[in-house]
Order: structure tokens, then sequence, then C-alpha cells
């Protein structure tokens, strides 16, 4: 099971976070991410009011963010948009015109760019014989 | 074989090299108790779960193997609770199982149901609850592993009763399987050399010797060191007694009770080399002004606590003992540290630990404390409750064996000293063994005095009666102007009649030439003794460093915190006020 942690704090808290994830006799292996290259992504579905003088604008809105409408009601739509938080943020801004009635967001997911699969972190690493 | 999980328990606790348990039955556990007088275990009927927990506690710190306690569901495992976070804070090795309500019935609120693995997360190494009677062997291995292995401490095991009822095939697994864990032993050898080259360069270097020293039973590693290398040693609380108190090179405790020439040590050294430390607060002071001037190698099994606290110029994941041996084979010539040395000398002359002052021929605790060293020669284990007489101890009981000063430290929990020296006791069945507490902690759990009566475990208690909750009287009236507030403790009991009522043989002393021939007529006493001590009503500890301020700036006794003193240290700031610190934090 992979669980993905977005963690604000200064050098050391966060190092103390990677420790203290690793003292979690399940938890085998923690990679700190921030400074890799990584594909970041989180869903959201978001419900507008959607009049049938707005609905075609709110389609070819979320054409543009390469989002989806997957559900339609007579006076609402559903929006799924998947993308960075900062392009769910954007999209969420535009749709709030509209009327936002309801939003469920899953918080992000990431995977490093490349080859490699997740190494313990480093410092955990120089710190083992 | 086939057989139900309450036989499973047992027989794990069998393959373990269990012994004695500490417990007490309910409902729940009952399918347990059922079957545990058919091995060959002995349990202690204790009167409060608490007392169970610190018995297992005391227990495992002098065996350095597992103690282990048992307790019904609901309230039974909950009066677990303060006990196992104080084994964990210590890193002491501690099982405890707990029954729960059968299967079908969690999440029910049903009648002694407690989410004893919820609320034991954050105080336990790691918990279980055992939802299928196939899985207890696996869980029982597993539990003892954790608890004994790495960074000790405290396991829970919660068994449902429908699991200790149910019945399944036994086979107690050979080894365990836990990818997520995997301690680290060796230290990282180009990490030490790099410590190697700095120890031999450093002109004031200083070893801060912690728990882990004891836990890894690394005191001769340590003793090599410090001989081989001639570097001065400090202790912490927890790793009192992991180097002789009466060495030349052994300068008391640090911290906030330590004293003054170890806390000038370790703030003027130009290298420190934690063995087994943590760094914590009350060792260290302000961590942002904690030995400026110094390097610091860390060596501790926990890579968590390395970078924790202060920072670290050589973190060396290990064992301790591991770590210190190959250290050693790295070292070669120290340079000239003379110079350092007489500055210690002139410490050491200058800031002796101060007397407590008498008046009347009142007894003060350093006499009852000098009675039982001249009386034991250092040949006993002192377990300590919490407060004044827990640092009195701390600074001025000579030990000279390793690993018999047992202490709540990390937790600093009232009422450990009379369950946990019962533990340490029946751990050490020829040694003599010395609880001393305050009348404070006494009182909390001294229905274990049903223990050790019926038990009839040859333990020696000195009861420090100040009549008060002395440390916290002592920060009221450095701290919050005299303000006394829930502090007195004088009145009942009549301690000699609690003892009596126990059937306890019993000694009472109010005067200093009596402390000695009590302390020796209870030693010389076949069985359990107990005496009470009433001591000078307004005792209080020095040095002190104050909190939020650093080693540097510690009171070195009365007289100095209330500024009358004419000559201040000379490497402190003069004091003009009294200390007082608004918004002081704990």
């Amino acid at each position: 099971m992979r669980l993905t942690i977005v963690v604000d704090g200064s050098r050391t808290a966060v190092e103390q976070v990677v420790k203290q994830l690793y003292k979690i006799i399940e938890v085998r292996k923690v990679s700190d991410v921030t400074e890799d290259q990584t594909v970041r992504r989180e869903l959201a579905l978001i419900k507008v009011t959607s009049k049938p003088t707005t609905r075609s604008e709110i389609i070819q809105l979320a054409d543009v963010y390469r989002a989806r409408v997957v559900d339609v009601a007579p006076g609402s739509l559903i929006v799924e948009v998947t993308g960075t938080p900062e392009k769910i943020d954007s999209m969420v801004q535009v749709l709030r015109v509209f009327g936002i009635k309801e939003m469920v967001r899953t918080g992000v997911v990431a995977m490093v760019r490349g080859p490699q699969v997740p190494q313990e972190s480093e410092k955990v690493r120089e710190l083992s014989a | 074989m086939r057989m139900n999980g309450a036989r499973m328990i047992c027989e794990a606790l069998v393959a373990e090299g269990v012994r004695d348990v500490f417990g007490l039955p309910g409902g729940a556990i009952m399918p347990l108790y059922d079957v545990l007088p058919q091995y060959p275990i002995r349990h202690i009927l204790v009167r409060h779960e608490q007392g169970a927990a610190h018995m297992a506690d005391g227990y495992g710190r002098a065996t350095n193997n597992v103690g282990v306690c048992m307790a019904t569901s609901g309230p039974g495992a909950i009066n677990l609770v303060v006990g196992l976070a104080t084994a964990q804070m210590d890193s002491a090795p501690v099982v405890a199982i707990t029954a729960n309500v059968a299967t079908t019935f969690i999440g029910s609120d049903a009648f002694q149901e407690a989410d004893i693995t919820g609320i034991t997360i954050p105080v336990t190494k790691h918990n279980y609850l055992v939802r299928r009677t196939e899985d207890l062997p696996r869980v029982m291995k597993e539990a003892f592993h954790l608890a004994r292995t790495g960074r000790p401490g405290a396991v829970l095991v919660d068994v449902p009763k429908d699991v200790l009822i149910g019945e399944a095939d036994f086979k107690y697994p050979d080894r365990v399987d836990l990818p997520g864990y995997n301690p680290t032993s060796r230290g990282n050898i180009v990490q030490i050399r790099k410590a190697a080259r700095l120890i031999e360069q450093a002109t004031r270097p200083v070893i801060i010797a912690g728990h882990g020293v004891l836990i890894s039973q690394a005191w001769e590693e340590l003793r090599a060191l410090a001989e081989r290398q001639q570097i001065p040693v400090i202790n912490t609380l927890l790793g009192v007694s992991s180097f002789p108190g009466d060495h030349p090179l052994f300068l008391g405790m640090m911290g906030m009770h330590g004293t003054v020439t170890a806390c000038y040590a370790a703030d003027q050294a130009d290298l420190i080399i934690g063995i087994g430390n943590r760094f914590d607060d009350r060792a260290v002071g302000k961590f942002s002004a904690f030995a400026p001037r110094a390097k610091i190698i860390h060596i501790d099994i926990d890579p968590a606590e390395i970078g924790k606290n202060v920072r670290t110029d050589v973190p060396i994941v290990g064992d301790a003992k591991q770590v210190l041996t190959a250290l050693l084979k790295e070292l070669g010539e120290p340079v000239d540290r003379t110079a350092w040395f007489n500055q210690i000398r002139e410490w050491q002359r200058l800031y002796p630990l101060p007397p407590v002052k008498a008046e009347n021929g009142e007894l003060t605790t350093p006499d009852v404390i000098a009675a039982i060293y001249e009386a034991t020669r250092g040949n006993a284990t002192i377990v300590t409750d919490v407060g004044q007489h827990q640092m009195f101890v701390a600074q001025r009981f000579p030990f000279t064996r390793p690993n018999t000063h047992i202490s709540s430290g990390g937790l600093g929990t009232m009422g450990f000293a009379l369950p946990a020296a019962i533990g340490a006791q029946l751990a050490r069945p020829g040694e003599t063994v010395w609880c001393m507490a305050g009348d404070g902690g006494f009182q909390m759990v001294m229905q274990e005095l049903a223990v050790v009566a019926v038990e009839r475990i040859p333990l020696k208690i000195a009861l420090i009666n100040n009549r008060y909750l002395g440390m916290v009287r002592q920060w009221q009236e450095l701290f919050y102007k005299k303000n006394y507030v829930a502090v007195d403790l004088s009145g009942p009991p009549n301690y000699m009649k609690i003892a009596e009522a126990y059937g306890i043989a019993a000694w009472r002393v109010a005067r200093p030439e009596d402390a000695l021939p009590a302390v020796l007529a209870a030693m010389a006493h076949p069985g359990p003794a107990l005496i009470e001590f009433v001591v000078k009503a307004d005792e209080n500890v020095y040095p002190m460093v104050v909190p939020g301020t650093s080693l540097a700036e510690v009171i070195v006794n009365e007289a100095h915190a209330s500024g009358h003193d004419g000559k201040p240290p000379v490497h402190v700031q003069p004091r003009p006020e009294p200390v007082s610190l608004p918004g002081l934090r704990h």
C-alpha cells in the first residue's frame, strides 16, 4: 500500500517526519520526492450549477482543461478533472463564476519521472551501515 | 498441535523465556487465567493494573529481557496506559497482553470494551489487535522481538475473548518476518573513522553517556574509550550507573539538576561524544545554546533521534557496544588535554554539589542517600520515584555497578518506584533493592504493598516524607513568587500504621544520626522493610538550570538563585534579580 503525503515545514521538521514514518513498523520505504522531477496528479469532481444558457459555456471550459462532463441534470453538471493541484485550483476558479454546488478532491499522488523506483530516503541510507 | 488462543499465549511466553508476569484478571481475560497455572510461569497478582505495568517495566530494565504484564479489557487495559507510556519513553522492553470483548462485539460499546489499540498507538512501539486465533503465534513472536530489539519499547497485544477461546494449530515461529523493521546495529565505518579523527584531535572533549550504554551493555567499552583517550564522562539521568560514580574521569550528571562541572564541561567542550542519549531538553537546556563551541558526534540506535534536537556533525546509527568496539580499533594517540583537565578540576573545586542546609538537627534527603550508600557501599539497585528525591539520588548516590539506577526519566511518572522496585527485585532475587520514593508518589501506588507482603518480596523501601509535593513546591517558590497552591501533603496517612496494616516491618526516622542505624536494621531484617524518613519540608534541589536557559547559566546554589551571592561563577552572567520567568513553560 502506498500513501502520498504532502508536508509543509522546515527541512529539519520534514527530516523528522521521514524518520518518524520509518519508525512505524509496517512502513518499508519512505521517499522524499520534493526535489525530484515528478508527475503529480489530483482528481476533482465539481458539481456546477448550469442553466440552459450556461451549459455549453461550461462544457467548452471543460474542454479547455481536458476535463470531462460525467453527469448532466436539469440544474447542474458534474465536471471531472485531473491534473496538477494548480490546474485543479485554476479550474475551480473558473467554474466558481457559475456557482459550485459541491466539490470533492482526492489530494495529490506523485511519481518520479524516469525509470527508477522509490529509493530509501538519502538521509537514512547514509546514516546506516 | 491444536489448542486455544489462551494456551498459545502461554506457550509463547514459555518459549520466550518468561518466568514472571504481572497482572489482574477480569471477565474478558479469564480464559487466559484459566490455563496459566498449568505453565511454569509465576503470576504476581497486583492491586492496580498500573502497578503491573510498572512492575513489568522495572523487571524489563533490570533483566534486559522483556517484562510482561496482563490485564482484562476496558478499564483494566486502560489502567496500564501510563505504565506503558513510561516504559516507551525510557525504551524499556515491555509486552502487555490485554483481552478485549469478543470480535462480534467490538465497536458496539460493549461492557468493559475499550479501543486499547487506538488509545495506545502513541505510547507504544507497536501494538496488535489479534482477530484470528491462528495469528497469535506470529503476533507473540513479533511482539517480543519488537520489545527487545533495536530501540526497546512497549508492545501491546490485544486479544478478543473469542480469539482466546477459539482453537487453531500452534507452531511457534522460529523467525520473524517484518520487512519494515530492520534496526541497524553496525555503525557506518566511514562515520566511525571521521569520529575517531575528531576525538584524537579534540582538546576539550566530553562524553555524554546515556541510557543506550546500559541497554547495549556497553559500559566496558565506554570505560575503555574514556580511559584510553582520557576523556571526561557525563551522564544523563537515564545514563546514571553506566560509568563508575567514583572514577576520576566522572563529572556527574548533566542537565537541569546536574553538577555544575558537568554543565560547564558540556558548554565549553570542543567535542561532544553522545552515546546512547537523545539530547533531551532536561539534559541539554536551551537547544539553540547547547555546546556552542563543540562539534557533536551522536551514536544512537534510533536514527530519528539523530539531529532531532541539536545539530549533529558526525551521526552514527548503530548499537552502542558495536559502534564503540569499532571506534576503539580506529583510535590512535590523543592530543594532550592537561589544560582541559586543569579547568575541570578547578570547576570541581569551586562548585561541589551544594549541601542542603538543615536547621535544628533536621534530617535531609542527602542524609538518607548517604546512609543508604554507607550501608550498601553501592552494592544495591536503587529505584527512584519522581521529584526532588529523584534528582538528589541521581546527583549524589555514587553508582559503581552498571544498571543499578532505575528511574522514570522521560515521562517522569510519579508512583513508578514501588512497583518498578518490586519488578527489579523479582528480576534480581539475591540482590539488595532499595525503593526510594517521596510521599507524593508513594501514595499513588501504596496499595502494591500488598504484593510486597503477600509475595514476600524482600524489598527495602525508603519513604522520603517531606509532607509536600516537593518539586512543585520548589518551582512555586522560585517561579511563582512562593504562591504555594495544592502542594501540602501533611496529615494522614500514618505511614507506620500503613506498613503495619500490610504486615511490613517499619521504622520511622526523623534525625540524621538515626538514619544509618535504621538502614542497617532494615537490611538485616530478612523480609521486606519500610523506613519512613521524615525530612526537612522545604528542601530545594541545586544546582538548577532554569528551563529556557543554557547549561552555562546553571544556578549553583540557593544563594546564587536569590541573587545575594557576592561572587557569581566566572562563566555565568551575574544574576541581580531573583529567578523569575514570566510565561515559564513547564
